[in-house]
């Protein structure tokens, strides 16, 4: 019951020049194939005890003065599923993102929009039986970054998946659907096919909106699948 | 025409960026009272099963110059060689040793380290031994997809000779680069893992 291979024509791959730090972090050498094994078929298991009532609300989860985080407020929901279209129940996700200016709470950020002293911009939740996931946050600001002379990423948040296996992590970015700054990014433009970028671009539901509170995004993720346990003996593997 | 097969895409990966800590270890980078403590620090307690020994080691970009912004993970089978997970088939895993790690390299000299147990062997799907072996993950900022490697460990020797994995790999330098070499330190083994991303000596990726 190995894994399916990546689609590496689908992913971005190691060396793009026009996202200029992957030039020397990319490996020259081909990459080792190997069917999975025990090693990759399995990964860690995070329990819901882990969570505390607002890991999965960026508006509240760091209130330090008092108030509430400063932005478009949105809802962004989905489900993890596998590319057989089977859910991904019981798996931890993180998100982290820019606050709504597009600053980032990091000591490495130098970008001159101010800090919101009730965001900090990370967040977590655990899939449901169905695979069904949901976090409240402000929308994030699109924000420049030191690749080409005057490159802006797009408004994103970042993703980070644990699956079932250590076969399936994942990291990603959600974009929002609309904005015209996608299709400019050099990081977005890694990808090398659009429907693949299309499938990182959360669509907004207005059946989902909170009415006068809040908009909602849908983002489903997509996980690496695996093969049925046919002829599972098979000595030269299944 | 034919039936639809009907497979989804896997969501393509994107670059960590240079702030994955915001959302892996934000204690560490000063977002505190967000939740208690960043996962995957500690490995190990007192009632760990196996062998305690150290993994260090230092991630280099092509120029040969550290990599500061990175996130490591490690994954693992306990000394038994069975995982700490609910795919686990073989048996259940010591419960006291979750077998996952995770740490930001240090933004000085691209170092990371883990204090963890020695695994032990895991069997291929047709039942041959694989030699003792950490999964070891990377994403960073310029790395579009997280980077797949093992650490083997230098004095399992008889071991690495039959990994099916090591087989697989024509050079014998090449091979070195997944070898991680023991030193030992207050009495505890220690094994240094160096990770060049690319060029010379440039360690073995894996697509698995």
């Amino acid at each position: 019951m190995s894994y399916f291979p990546r689609d590496r024509a689908w992913h971005p791959p190691a060396l793009t020049p026009s996202y200029k730090t992957s030039v020397l972090r990319a490996p020259q050498q081909a990459l080792l194939s190997m069917p999975t094994t025990a090693s990759e078929e399995t990964g860690p298991v995070f329990g819901h005890d882990l969570l505390g009532p607002d890991d999965n609300d960026l508006i509240r989860n760091f209130r330090r003065a008092g108030g509430e985080a400063i932005g478009q407020r949105i809802v962004v929901y989905g489900r993890v599923l596998d590319e057989t279209g089977r859910p991904v129940p019981g798996t931890l996700l993180e998100f982290w993102q820019a606050n709504a200016g597009g600053r980032y709470r990091h000591k490495n950020e130098g970008y001159r929009a101010a800090l919101d002293p009730n965001f900090g911009g990370c967040g977590r939740t655990i899939t449901d039986e169905r695979g069904a996931y949901h976090f409240r946050t402000v929308k994030p600001g699109a924000y420049p970054w030191p690749n080409g002379v005057n490159d802006w990423r797009p408004a994103h948040i970042h993703f980070s998946v644990f699956g079932h296996a250590f076969a399936q992590r994942l990291v990603t970015q959600m974009y929002f659907e609309g904005d015209p700054m996608i299709w400019q990014c050099p990081i977005v433009r890694t990808i090398p096919d659009r429907s693949a970028v299309e499938q990182l671009v959360a669509a907004l539901d207005r059946q989902a909106t909170i009415p006068m509170d809040s908009l909602a995004y849908k983002f489903d993720i997509v996980l690496r699948g695996r093969r049925s346990t046919m002829f599972e003996n098979r000595m030269e593997g299944n | 025409m034919v039936q639809s097969l009907d497979y989804l895409k896997e969501s393509p990966s994107q670059t960590a960026g240079p702030y994955v800590h915001i959302g892996t270890n934000p204690n560490w980078v000063e977002i505190t009272g967000v939740w208690k403590a960043d996962l995957g620090l500690v490995l190990v307690g007192p009632q760990t099963r196996g062998e305690r020994i150290l993994v260090e080691g230092r991630l280099f970009d092509g120029l040969g110059e550290p990599v500061r912004d990175a996130l490591v993970e490690i994954w693992q089978a306990d000394a038994a060689g069975l995982h700490n997970s609910p795919a686990e088939t073989r048996g259940k895993a010591d419960p006291a040793f979750a077998g996952w790690g995770r740490q930001p390299v240090s933004g000085v000299d691209g170092s990371f380290r883990f204090e963890t147990v020695r695994p032990g062997s895991v069997p291929m799907p047709d039942g041959r031994p694989q030699a003792p072996h950490i999964t070891v993950w990377i994403v960073a900022r310029g790395i579009n997809l997280g980077l797949h490697t093992r650490l083997y460990f230098a004095d399992e020797a008889a071991a690495n000779a039959t990994d099916p994995l090591l087989q697989r790999i024509p050079s014998p330098e090449r091979r070195q680069t997944l070898i991680a070499p023991r030193t030992e330190r207050d009495g505890l083994p220690v094994f240094t893992f160096d990770i060049r991303l690319q060029g010379e000596r440039e360690t073995v990726f894996l697509d698995i």
